[in-house]
C-alpha cells in the first residue's frame, strides 16, 4: 500500500535540501491544479521504501487562509489527508517555526518534528533539549542536518512507522482559559460536521471566522449564530479580535515552552557574523552602491560583451560555432550520405527548420545556466530578500515588488532568463505582472534593429538607443499601473512583511542543483514550441508558388522554364518593387502573407509588405528582422558579409521610410511579441495557455498603441504626417491610454481581504 | 496612540495592539509580532522605506505604512 507523507515548514528552513536528501532525484515537479505553485513530489530512496511518497508543500509561515501557498497546503492537508507529516524546524529560529508546528499539530494528523540546522545551533552556542521540547509540544522531535545529511535516516523510520501506526494521541491544547473553554464549546456545535479528527482544528478556523473552514462545514444558520455568540462574548471579554486572540494564544505557548527547552549561548542584543554582515551590505549609504556593484557584476559575467562575460561568450560560441558550422556540418555530412540533396524539402526541413529552430533554443541556455547559477548564489546566501529589501520603495510606485528588479535587468541581456528570473517572486500577481512587462526591455538581439533604424534613417544618432530603454522603461511602468488597475491584479499589494534570512554560506550542491533544474524545465518545456513555431515559419518562407508551379522557392527560381521575363515583371510590379531587385523570397508564401496583412500596419505607418515580413520573422529571433530587410532590400552576399545592422542598405531603407515611420516601426519590433524562445519562457512560467496568450495580447496591443500614437501624433506635431483618419485613431487611442492611467482601480470586497487565493480551491 | 513608525532606529518596543485588517495585519501577527512581543527596530532601507525589525530572534522587514497598525507601548 502505498504511504503518503507530507514535508511542511517555514520558507528557508531547509525543506528543498532535505526533500532533495530523501528523494534523490526519484522526484517529479509540477504545478499544483489550477495555480502556478510548484508541487514536488517523489519517491523515498532505498528500495525497502518504495511505496512511500514525499509530498513537499510550499513554503509557508501559517495555515491561514490568505495566500496561495496556505490555501495550497491546507487543502492537501485536510483533503488529501496524508499518512503522516515531517514539520521541519529551523531550530536556529524555533520561536517563529514552532507557530506552523502548533497549527499543524491541531490537525489530527500523525507528525514528527525535525529539528533542522542542529549544526549551526550547536555553533552559536544554543542548546535545545530535545527530550523536553517532545514532551511539551507533544510530538516525537528528531534533530537534523539536512545540509550534511545528519539525521535523515532516523527521521524517515519514525515518518514512516508514525504513518503505519494509529491517529496520534489526544495532545493537550495551546489554548487556555477562556479561549479553550470557548473553542470547547464551539467544537460541540459542529460535531458532525466533519471528519472527527479534523474537529480541533475547524473549531479554531470557525472561531477565527476563517470564511473558507466554515463554508466547507455547511453549517446551519442557527448553528453559525451561536457561534457567532461565543465570539463576540469572548472578543468583549478579552478586548481583542478573534483572530489576535488565537495567535496571541500560540505566542505565549510557545514562548512557555522555550523558556523551558531553549536555552540561547548568545546575550540578547550581541551580534552575529550575519548582523555584521548586513550590517555593511544594507547600510543606509553604503546599500545602493553595493547593490549596483552586485547587479553591475552579475550583469556583466552573464550578459555583458567583455571578456569576463562567460555568459555571453558561451551562448555566442553554441550559436556560432556548434549550431553554425558543427551540427549543421554534421548534418549536411549525414544527409549527403543518406543521399539527401541540398535544396530538397528533407534537407530544408532538417536544416534550416529543425536544426536551426532546435539552436535557437540551445543558444540560449549556457548563458541561461551562468545566470541561474549568480542568482541561485544570491538566493542561497541570503542576498536575494534584500534586494527586495533595498528596491521596494521604487517598484512599489507602480505596483511591483523590489524582485521585479532582478527579471528588468536581466531582459536587458536576454529575454528567456530574464522572464525565468521572475521564479523569485514569490506572490503570484506580481509575478504575472512582471512575466508580462519585462520583455519590453530592450535585449541583445533587439540592439541590432535599434542599430539599423539609428543609422539608416537618423544618421547613427545615439539618442534613438537611449529612447529604446526610455520607451521599454516607460511601457514597464505604465503597464506596472494600468494592469495593477483590472481585476485581476487588483486589491491590497501583497504585504511586504518578509522575512530578511541569516547570511549563511552557499551549499554549492544546492546551487547547481536550482541551476540545474532551471535550466532543464526551460529546455523541456519551451522547446516544443519553439521547433513547431520555428520549422512553420521556414515553411512558409521556403515555399510559395512561382509563375503557377508550387514548391521551393529557391529551387523555381533557378528553373530558367518557370523564371519567364514577363513573371518577374509580373512579380515586380504585385511586390512594387524595382525588377532587377526580384528574388525567390519575394515569391514565397511568407511574402503573400505579408502583402495580405500588411494593411494591419497601415496606420502605424509601414504598411506594406517588407516590414511585415521582416516582423513575422523576427519573431524567431530579433536579430532576423534586420537578416530580413537584408534579403528583401536584395542585399547581394557576393561582395562582402552582410553587416548586423545591416550597413549595406542603409540607404535604401531610408529612402522607403519617413522617420518617424521607421521610428515606429523600430517601436512596434521592440515591445511586440517576443521571440518564440521568450515566448515559450512565459508559457512555461505561466503553465496556463489562457494568461500565456493574454501576455502576448498585451504586449503586441500594447506596442501597436503606442507604435500608432507616436507615428500620427509625432508625426503631425513633426509635420510628417498629415491630418487623417489615423490621427483620429490615434487621438482615441491616447484618451483610453490616458483613463487607463489615471481611472480608479477595481477595488472589490473579495480582493481587499483575500491577496490572491483567488482561484486556489480549483 | 505611538506605532512601531515612531520607534527610533536602535529602540526596542513592546507591542500592545494590532489595528487594521485582513491580510497584512494577520501575516504581521503570523511573523510574530503580538501582543507582549519585544521588537528592535535595526535599521531604515536605503531609500527610506521599509524597515528592519528584530522580532522574535530573526530579522522581519515591513514596510512604514504597515508599522503603522502596529501600537507600541
Amino acid at each position: 500500500m502505498e504511504i503518503k507523507i507530507a514535508l511542511a515548514g517555514n520558507p528557508n528552513s531547509g525543506k528543498t535540501t532535505l526533500f532533495n536528501d530523501l528523494t534523490g532525484s526519484r522526484q517529479y515537479v509540477g504545478n499544483w491544479p489550477g495555480v502556478t505553485v510548484e508541487k514536488k513530489e517523489g519517491r523515498l530512496k532505498g528500495s525497502e521504501y518504495k511505496d512511500v511518497i514525499i509530498q513537499d508543500l510550499p513554503g509557508i509561515y501559517s495555515l491561514s487562509p490568505y495566500t496561495l501557498e496556505e490555501v495550497v497546503s491546507r487543502t492537501y492537508l485536510v483533503s488529501e489527508k496524508p499518512d503522516a507529516i515531517i514539520n521541519i524546524v529551523d531550530g536556529t529560529n524555533i520561536e517563529r517555526n514552532l507557530y506552523l508546528t502548533t497549527q499543524l499539530l491541531e490537525l489530527g494528523i500523525p507528525m514528527v518534528v525535525a529539528l533542522n540546522m542542529m549544526d549551526l545551533v550547536r555553533k552559536n552556542g544554543d542548546k535545545i533539549d530535545v527530550k523536553s521540547l517532545s514532551k511539551e509540544i507533544g510530538c516525537e522531535v528528531v534533530e537534523l542536518s539536512a545540509l550534511k545529511g545528519e539525521g535523515c535516516d532516523g527521521l524517515i523510520k519514525k515518518a514512516v512507522a508514525l504513518a503505519k501506526g494509529n491517529a496520534p494521541a489526544e495532545r493537550e491544547s495551546v489554548l487556555s482559559g477562556e479561549v479553550k473553554e470557548a473553542v470547547e464549546s464551539i467544537e460541540d456545535i459542529i460535531k458532525g460536521s466533519a471528519d472527527d479528527r479534523f474537529i480541533k482544528w475547524n473549531a479554531i478556523k470557525a472561531f477565527e471566522r476563517d470564511e473558507k473552514a466554515v463554508a466547507a462545514l455547511n453549517l446551519s444558520s442557527d448553528k453559525k449564530a451561536k457561534i457567532e455568540e461565543i465570539i463576540e462574548k469572548t472578543e468583549k471579554d478579552l478586548d481583542d479580535d478573534s483572530e489576535s486572540i488565537i495567535t496571541n494564544e500560540r505566542y505565549n505557548y510557545i514562548t512557555n515552552i522555550t523558556a523551558k527547552s531553549v536555552k540561547k549561548g548568545r546575550a540578547k542584543g550581541e551580534l552575529s557574523v550575519s548582523d555584521k554582515i548586513d550590517r555593511i551590505v544594507t547600510n543606509r549609504i553604503l546599500g545602493l552602491p553595493i547593490f549596483a556593484a552586485i547587479m553591475f557584476f552579475i550583469y556583466a559575467i552573464a550578459m555583458g560583451g567583455w571578456s569576463v562575460s562567460i555568459g555571453t561568450a558561451a551562448t555566442d560560441f553554441t550559436n556560432d560555432v556548434i549550431f553554425g558550422e558543427w551540427v549543421p556540418g554534421f548534418f549536411d555530412t549525414l544527409l549527403s550520405a543518406l543521399n539527401v540533396e541540398e535544396g530538397t524539402v528533407l534537407y530544408g526541413l532538417i536544416q534550416d527548420g529543425i536544426v536551426a529552430g532546435v539552436g535557437a533554443v540551445i543558444g540560449f541556455v549556457p548563458q541561461m545556466l551562468v545566470l541561474f547559477f549568480l542568482l541561485s548564489i544570491l538566493e542561497d546566501i541570503g542576498y536575494m530578500a534584500r534586494v527586495a529589501f533595498v528596491m521596494d520603495r521604487i517598484f512599489r510606485q507602480f505596483g511591483l515588488s523590489g524582485k521585479s528588479f532582478i527579471p528588468c535587468l536581466v531582459a536587458t541581456g536576454c529575454g528567456v532568463p530574464g522572464v525565468m528570473a521572475s521564479r523569485t517572486i514569490e506572490n503570484e500577481r506580481d509575478r504575472k505582472m512582471t512575466i508580462m512587462t519585462t520583455t519590453f526591455m530592450p535585449c541583445g538581439a533587439k540592439l541590432p534593429i535599434i542599430g539599423l533604424i539609428a543609422g539608416a534613417v537618423f544618421g547613427g544618432s545615439p539618442l534613438i538607443a537611449a529612447s529604446a530603454y526610455f520607451i521599454g522603461i516607460g511601457s514597464i511602468i505604465l503597464s506596472g499601473i494600468i494592469l495593477k488597475k483590472f481585476k485581476a491584479f487588483a486589491g491590497m499589494p501583497a504585504p511586504f512583511v518578509m522575512e530578511l534570512p541569516a547570511y549563511h554560506i552557499p551549499s554549492w550542491v544546492g546551487v547547481l542543483r536550482a541551476t540545474w533544474e532551471r535550466g532543464w524545465s526551460f529546455i523541456k518545456r519551451a522547446g516544443s514550441v519553439i521547433v513547431v513555431s520555428s520549422v512553420i515559419i521556414w515553411f512558409l518562407s521556403a515555399f510559395g508558388t512561382v509563375n503557377g508551379h508550387f514548391g521551393l522557392v529557391d529551387n523555381l527560381f533557378e528553373d530558367e522554364t518557370v523564371i519567364t521575363d514577363e513573371y518577374v515583371t509580373q512579380l515586380a510590379d504585385k511586390m512594387n518593387i524595382p525588377e532587377e531587385d526580384v528574388n525567390a523570397m519575394d515569391a514565397s508564401l511568407l511574402a503573400s502573407v505579408g502583402n495580405a496583412a500588411s494593411f494591419v500596419f497601415k496606420p502605424l505607418g509601414f504598411g506594406s509588405w517588407k516590414p511585415t515580413v521582416a516582423t513575422v520573422t523576427g519573431l524567431v529571433a530579433k536579430e532576423e528582422v534586420v537578416g530580413t530587410f537584408g534579403v528583401l532590400y536584395n542585399y547581394d552576399d557576393g561582395e562582402e558579409e552582410f553587416g548586423e545592422e545591416g550597413e549595406q542598405i542603409w540607404d535604401r531603407v531610408a529612402a522607403d521610410y519617413t522617420p518617424i515611420a521607421a521610428f515606429s516601426f523600430m517601436i512596434f519590433n521592440l515591445l511586440c511579441a517576443p521571440c518564440f524562445a521568450a515566448i515559450g519562457a512565459i508559457k512555461r512560467e505561466m503553465n496556463n495557455a489562457k494568461w500565456t496568450w493574454a501576455a502576448i495580447g498585451y504586449m503586441t496591443g500594447w506596442a501597436y498603441v503606442l507604435a500608432l500614437i507616436v507615428y500620427n501624433i509625432g508625426g503631425l506635431i513633426a509635420g510628417q504626417v498629415s491630418f487623417g483618419f489615423g490621427t483620429v485613431l490615434a487621438f482615441v487611442a491616447l484618451g483610453c491610454l490616458l483613463y487607463l492611467l489615471f481611472r480608479k482601480g477595481y477595488v472589490g470586497e473579495e480582493s481587499s481581504k483575500n491577496l490572491n487565493a483567488v482561484s486556489a480551491n480549483a | 496612540m505611538k506605532t512601531l513608525r515612531d520607534v527610533e532606529i536602535g529602540q526596542t518596543a513592546v507591542v500592545k495592539k494590532l489595528h487594521g485588517e485582513g491580510p497584512t495585519r494577520r501575516r504581521i501577527m503570523d511573523m510574530g509580532i503580538t501582543k507582549g512581543a519585544d521588537v528592535y527596530v535595526r535599521k531604515v532601507a536605503p531609500l527610506g522605506d521599509p524597515i528592519e525589525l528584530t522580532v522574535r530572534g530573526y530579522e522581519l522587514t515591513v514596510r512604514k505604512a504597515d508599522a503603522e497598525f502596529v501600537e507600541v507601548e
